[in-house]
């Protein structure tokens, strides 16, 4: 019973019929009605739209379903260029991301601990600027040659990641005693690239990982900024063909949602060999 | 909980070749923003030995330790190590084992690794590297642990890893920041005498910052008693505890009770004796003074027209600690606990000196 799971709790009786505890104490089993029922809500409101679009991918006009729109999505003109581009633009973004915010955010919390609260208003801005001006801002002061270039907006996604790399970041250094462990490795001979490379680097894995899915997700489904520089990601293929044939068009969106998915469960699982051999240690 | 053998001491000892380098820190001077950490604070460190910065919080302990370490840049004054400024020197080409006082092992990294990651950075070869871990890792009797990862070891174990793996880099000298006080008090007591073992057998060079008294009078050479970013006084532990320099010392380091007293011609008049006033007489101005008494330098006897009055008892062991007020003084006398039972509180008291002379210091405002 007390494998029941989270609906279920040990406060009450779902019937009277329902054995007592093992410690023969009063509590009894019960649903948790209100907890089920945001679970519920929770669950219908992200997946409604997701059933919806892919009853409407799939399904033609005779209200039949047919896997035909998922067939022909290989054979659609930009698909694959799209699609490349976009991972491009997320590795470059990624890349960039951690080389800039890694150190940066170190420094922030060994040498300016004051300036955290600052840096963490700044790294909210990009969430208040509306896009447009973002993006127009960017487009005015960026020189030509990088105009031309799609890597532009990698750059702008740095910015608009920043939030969330930057506070994932934060959150994983503040559960270490950074200051102790850079002194103590600097105190047996490491420089600072050693000390973060060798000492910090892995012990954020964890907060690391998690900014590079926030980040990879992020590029990966950026319409507005894409659109307004006039490169055709993924997104932006998706809207523009949606005009041409809405059945594929969702069909590939919904591809992308999976792909995001097991994108991310990929980099997640990056992280499982380690888990699985402190798990091993613990239990030795 | 042993720390291993001597013969694996004497092993790594032969191993440590840099053990036991002289040590000076030079009128060192740092401030943070308004507040002087340090204020010409100087202290000289013979090879081998192993002093105890000892201090209350704030005194600039461990600001002079992290100064040492290469932590901390000094506004002014040198830190001279084997004769050589190493002052400009960052602390990862100082060659200092440091030990925190939180636990400071890499959580990524086994017991085996953390010892051996100022090997690997020293470019040693991996079997070698492993060897030596080993062998410290025994050393500090945690031979049978090196596998485990940090959250796997108690904060005891931690902390002796952590020594193992300061000592690995067979470091010029050794730093403990208060290594002992996050631990409870058995552990606490067992590693200081194990690392105190430890130390003697390697000869290096040692510097311990403290704000425990006992740990730093048991285990160290010398005591540094700091104040306000100054050495107070620096000696033996003895020599520190029965001659204290100033009253700051005699309060800081053990227990004292300050008394009123009247100068005479040949010393002090106290509880109707005249006392000798330790050290230079001469220098102590001729005002109102206040004699520091250690709890065993005074003896009391019960009367029922004493002048003191029992007021506070508290059991110690072998000795009762009471506190009698006399005169206006809280006086502080220890008597066998056999005989605790004729001090009640209320009971009148006579006291007199053991001690034949006293330190004096000037007279402490009424608070």
């Amino acid at each position: 019973m007390a494998s029941i799971g989270t609906v279920f709790e040990a406060e009450g009786l779902v019937d009277h019929e329902f054995p007592m505890v093992p410690d023969g104490g009063n509590r009894r089993y019960r649903i948790r009605w209100g907890r089920g029922l945001i679970l519920l809500l929770a669950g219908a409101y992200f997946l409604i739209p997701i059933y919806a679009a892919l009853k409407f991918s799939l399904q033609n006009i005779d209200g039949k379903f047919s896997l035909s729109p998922i067939t022909a999505i290989p054979s659609q003109p930009g698909l694959g260029a799209a699609f490349f581009l976009s991972v491009r633009l997320a590795i470059v973004t990624m890349v960039i991301t951690m080389l800039l915010m890694v150190p940066t955010v170190i420094y922030v919390h060994l040498k300016m601990p004051r300036f955290r609260r600052v840096m963490e208003v700044v790294t909210i801005l990009p969430i208040v600027i509306p896009p447009i001006v973002l993006i127009l801002g960017v487009l005015h002061a960026a020189p030509l040659w990088l105009k031309s270039s799609p890597y532009l907006l990698s750059l702008v996604y740095v910015i608009l990641a920043m939030p969330f790399v930057y506070r994932s970041l934060d959150s994983g250094l503040g559960a270490l005693d950074v200051k102790t462990l850079v002194e103590a490795s600097r105190s047996l001979g490491a420089g600072w690239i050693a000390t973060i490379w060798r000492v910090l680097v892995p012990n954020l894995r964890a907060a690391i990982l998690s900014a590079t899915v926030l980040t990879v997700a992020l590029v990966l489904g950026e319409f507005t900024m894409a659109s307004l520089d006039l490169w055709e990601t993924l997104p932006v293929w998706i809207v523009d063909f949606d005009q041409t044939n809405a059945h594929i068009s969702t069909a590939v969106a919904m591809l992308s949602l999976i792909g995001t998915w097991v994108l991310l469960t990929l980099i997640i699982s990056l992280d499982r060999p380690r888990s699985g051999k402190l798990r091993r240690n613990r239990t030795s | 909980m042993t720390i291993d053998t001597h013969e694996t001491a004497e092993r790594t000892a032969t191993a440590t070749s840099s053990a036991g380098v002289s040590v000076v820190l030079d009128s060192l001077v740092r401030h943070f923003g308004s507040t002087k950490a340090l204020d010409g604070f100087s202290l000289d460190i013979a090879p081998g030995e192993f002093v105890a910065l000892l201090g209350p919080s704030g005194c600039g302990k461990t600001t002079a330790l992290r100064v040492l370490a290469g932590f901390e840049q000094p506004d002014s004054g040198q830190v001279l190590v084997k004769g050589s400024d190493v002052s400009k020197v960052p602390a990862q080409r100082r060659d200092m084992g440091m030990v925190f006082q939180s636990y400071s092992l890499f959580p990524n990294m086994d017991a085996r690794d953390n010892v051996a990651f100022g090997l690997q950075l020293r470019r040693q070869r991996s079997s070698a590297r492993r060897t030596r871990a080993a062998e410290l890792l025994e050393l500090v009797g945690l031979g049978e642990h090196a596998s485990k990862y940090p959250h796997q070891l108690s904060g005891g174990q931690q902390q002796r890893v952590a020594l193992a793996r300061a000592l690995a880099i067979e470091p010029q000298v050794l730093l403990l920041d208060e290594p002992l006080s996050a631990l409870d008090a058995k552990v606490r007591a067992e590693l200081r005498d194990q690392i105190r073992a430890l130390q003697q057998r390697l000869a290096i060079t040692t510097v311990f910052v403290t704000h425990d008294q006992e740990e730093a009078l048991s285990m160290a050479d010398r005591v540094c008693v700091m104040n306000r970013g100054c050495a107070e006084q620096v000696a033996t532990p003895s020599v520190l505890y029965a001659q204290p320099s100033t009253a700051f010392v005699a309060e800081f380091v053990g227990v004292s009770s300050r008394v009123n007293v009247v100068r005479g011609v040949d010393g002090v008049g106290l509880f109707g004796q005249t006392a000798k006033i330790r050290g230079d007489a001469a220098s102590i101005a001729s005002g109102e003074l206040d004699a520091l008494l250690r709890p065993e330098d005074v003896v009391a006897t019960v009367a029922p027209d004493g002048l003191g009055i029992v007021n506070h008892r508290s059991f110690l062991g072998a000795t009762t600690r009471i506190e009698v007020g006399f005169g206006g003084a809280a006086i502080k006398v220890d008597v066998r606990s056999g005989d605790a039972d004729h001090f009640e509180l209320g009971t009148r008291v006579d006291l007199a000196l053991l001690a034949r002379d006293v330190l004096v210091t000037e007279r402490r405002p009424e608070q």
